[in-house]
């Protein structure tokens, strides 16, 4: 957008490519935003390296802060990505599927104790029991989308309103808190490494998606469903399997934002916990670019996308936005975000880089 | 083309318009849903699950078949209890424990319980239908915390005509005062004062607050938000640093309080408005190694007196919690004793007493008797 001046003969052509790419519409809000904020306040950007009351190492700053709570979005992405893709339709049960992660985690951890002195499993019992428990939750989801056909909006409307409820029974209504730090480790730093564990967790994340897509069949199967499933069938797939998949994928990625979440505060609140954050996921994805029909899709434009949108929200902290008022700014840039994206609208600028190069030629 | 640009621009603004008016809007609109004097997040997202609905009608059952034998007897008094889904909040878990430990065969009662769930159709409706059933079924007093504050002259009436007594706890409703024979609820109003008051108490030079409100438009946030706002707006030493709603929730706190480091502004005082956004916002002081608790830099203040946070204070990591109480029984017991000896309550709508504990002085007894 900034580039326009450019836009002359030679370099018109990659600038088209450049703006084709689907990349260029999250790169662009993010660049605009880090624009935006060093106008206004430079400071942004600094990073300070301090030292947290246990006397460990820890980077602080607004990039931190955003990249650091941005992860549990970015791994959402992934599996929100891969659902849309295939189905057609979003899950927008993840916020109450994290809640029963998270509180499986915690019971797991707390054996029914509500304030155990010692962690009554190893961590990574629990995440795994977490993991098992998530990917069942995702395949229930997915099988009555694939198997029942239904709207995968309304057959995740079961779990997105029983799903916080499912999750306070399974700790019998009780708040578990984990006194162990050790737990804190994966929502905040591991001691001696400066930068938040979050990243980390997503980094691993994001690679082993890319390298799944690389080596494995997932990225064609998935856009052959989406994009025609009955001659996908006719291909020899077998797009019912291919969808439950990519909701089990989905649960993955749940289980894993869930350990992130619970481990900020080594506790959970059943009715809060990663509230409406199914609304940011599926927002990553339309601002990736990705069509929310189903079909293509293009997995770093949708994390991108995913830091888009923390980028914005601690933005407007930063600015202190009035409480209220906080929803309708993002409103707002969403809406401007998503229209210029709009293929309506990029086909309308083709159009009219299509004259400039016209007139060029004619003078 | 032309045209296709003009559809989505109006397309655009209409959603802008919608989405403008949701975010002012949606906080009123949970307001009507929310309680009265709990401090629960908004209703949408308390719903219960269908599956779930098999737990409370469970429970319910067998205190009502249990209620049976003894009250033919004639010795017990019966009681049928409305309440709302206990997995709504820590406090209404509470508020149900307690509620189900006073009315029992051993202290004189025969109690049968019924819940409102709002994930398994209307719950003021289905408390309604709790209700009559209660007042067929021929019960000495109708215990009552409705889901909604309309809806309920037609069965008062009832009520009263098949001389039930009716006693209301935790929410009041749009009644006459004349088909209830007590109310008691929690003064959110004052809770604020309270904490505000022992702010004051602790002779800062300067109060530099971070305000961390609960679910905007509740009743807990409105009362807990008034009193800090007028000192604000009445002393000169005090500065609002940073007022922002985390609803209720710990991780918001904590990105809040993380972006008022990250900026570098000074603070000395955070002031949640329940327990889990004081949590959050602890992690993020921990994490930039700002200290906290008595005698250090930054005054903690957080409210409902969760067990875990009562043991925070007591440790010394916290400064003051203000209770939100959900102990209703023993003042509900004693209009029950008061009406049984043919009296009148003293009151119609009792103020429960609530405390503010202080770090200095709170006791693990305080922390096994109040903690919730």
């Amino acid at each position: 957008m900034a580039n326009n001046e450019n836009a002359k003969t030679s370099s018109a052509s990659s600038l088209k490519n450049l703006v084709r790419n689907q990349c260029f519409i999250p790169v662009a809000a993010l660049l605009l935003l880090a624009v935006f904020n060093l106008i206004a306040d430079p400071a942004f950007f600094r990073i300070t390296l301090g030292y947290n009351s246990a006397g460990n190492p820890v980077l602080s700053g607004f990039i931190i802060d955003i990249i650091n709570n941005g992860s549990e979005l970015a791994i959402l992405a992934i599996g929100m990505t891969l659902v849309t893709a295939a189905s057609g339709g979003q899950d927008i049960s993840v916020g109450a599927a994290i809640a029963i992660a998270g509180s499986v985690i915690l019971r797991v951890l707390c054996g029914g104790n509500a304030r155990p002195e010692t962690l009554q499993a190893p961590i990574i019992v629990a995440f795994l029991v977490a993991c098992v428990v998530a990917m069942l939750f995702g395949a229930f989801n997915g099988v009555l989308v694939a198997y029942f056909k239904i709207q995968p909006m309304i057959a995740t409307l079961i779990l997105y309103t029983a799903g916080r409820s499912i999750a306070a029974w399974i700790n019998n209504n009780e708040l578990p808190v984990i006194s162990d730090p050790k737990f804190a480790y994966f929502g905040g730093f591991i001691p001696g490494i400066p930068i938040p564990t979050p990243c980390f967790i997503a980094i691993a994340c994001m690679i082993v998606i890319g390298i799944v897509l690389k080596v494995t069949n997932l990225r064609l199967y998935t856009q052959a469903v989406g994009i025609n499933q009955s001659s996908s069938k006719l291909n020899g797939l077998n797009p019912e399997l291919i969808k439950v998949m990519t909701f089990v994928i989905l649960g993955l990625c749940v289980a894993v934002a869930g350990l992130i979440k619970v481990s900020r505060v080594s506790s959970i609140n059943y009715s809060v916990i990663a509230k409406d954050i199914e609304m940011d996921a599926i927002l990553a994805v339309a601002l990736g670019g990705n069509a929310l029909s189903g079909g293509k899709f293009n997995m770093a434009a949708s994390i991108i996308g995913a830091f888009v949108i923390q980028c914005l929200t601690t933005t407007l902290y930063k600015f202190g936005v009035s409480s209220t008022a906080l929803p309708a700014y993002k409103a707002v840039v969403v809406i401007l975000l998503v229209v210029v994206s709009a293929p309506t609208v990029r086909e309308y600028f083709d159009k009219i880089t299509k004259k400039m190069k016209l007139s060029k030629e004619v003078a | 083309m032309k045209r296709k640009m003009a559809v989505l621009l109006t397309g655009a603004m209409v959603m802008a318009t919608l989405a403008g008016c949701g975010g002012g809007e949606a906080a009123p609109a949970a307001e009507t849903a929310a309680p009265a004097a709990a401090e629960e997040a908004p209703a949408a997202e308390e719903e219960a699950p269908a599956a779930e609905e098999e737990a409370p009608a469970a429970e319910e059952e067998a205190p009502a078949e249990e209620a049976e034998a003894p009250a033919a007897s004639g010795e017990l008094i019966t009681v049928g209890i409305i309440n709302n889904d206990p997995s709504e909040s820590g406090y209404r878990t509470a508020n149900d424990a307690d509620l189900k430990a006073a009315f029992t065969e051993e202290n004189g009662y025969s109690a049968s319980f019924a819940y409102g769930n709002p994930a398994v159709g209307n719950a003021n409706e289905d408390q309604v239908k709790a209700a009559q059933q209660f007042i067929q079924d021929g019960v000495d007093y109708l215990l009552l915390s409705a889901a909604d504050t309309a809806g309920w002259d037609t069965v008062l009436q009832d009520a009263q005509a098949a001389g039930v007594e009716v006693i209301l706890f935790d929410r009041t409703i749009d009644a006459d005062e004349s088909l209830y024979a007590a109310s008691i609820v929690s003064d959110m109003d004052k809770e604020g004062q309270t904490a505000v008051d022992w702010l004051a108490g602790q002779g800062l030079e300067t109060y530099n607050i971070i305000h961390l409100q609960g679910q905007m438009g509740s009743a807990a946030q409105q009362g807990r938000t008034k009193a800090l706002d007028e000192k604000v707006a009445a002393e000169a030493n005090w500065n609002m640093v940073e007022q922002q709603t985390a609803s209720w929730n710990a991780e918001n706190a904590q990105q809040i309080v993380q972006s008022v480091i990250s900026s570098g502004k000074e603070f000395n005082v955070i002031y949640a408005e329940n327990d889990d956004m004081a949590k959050g916002a602890v992690a993020a002081l921990d994490a930039a190694n700002i200290s906290h608790g008595v005698g250090k830099d930054v005054i903690v203040m957080g409210f409902d007196c969760n067990k875990w946070a009562l043991e925070e204070l007591l440790a010394g990591n916290w400064n003051y919690d203000g209770q939100c109480n959900p102990f209703q029984s023993s003042y509900i017991d004693e209009v029950i004793k008061t009406l049984e000896s043919g009296g009148t309550p003293a009151e119609k709508v009792i103020i429960m007493e609530e405390k503010g504990f202080d770090a200095e002085t709170i006791t693990q007894e305080d922390v096994d008797t109040y903690g919730i």
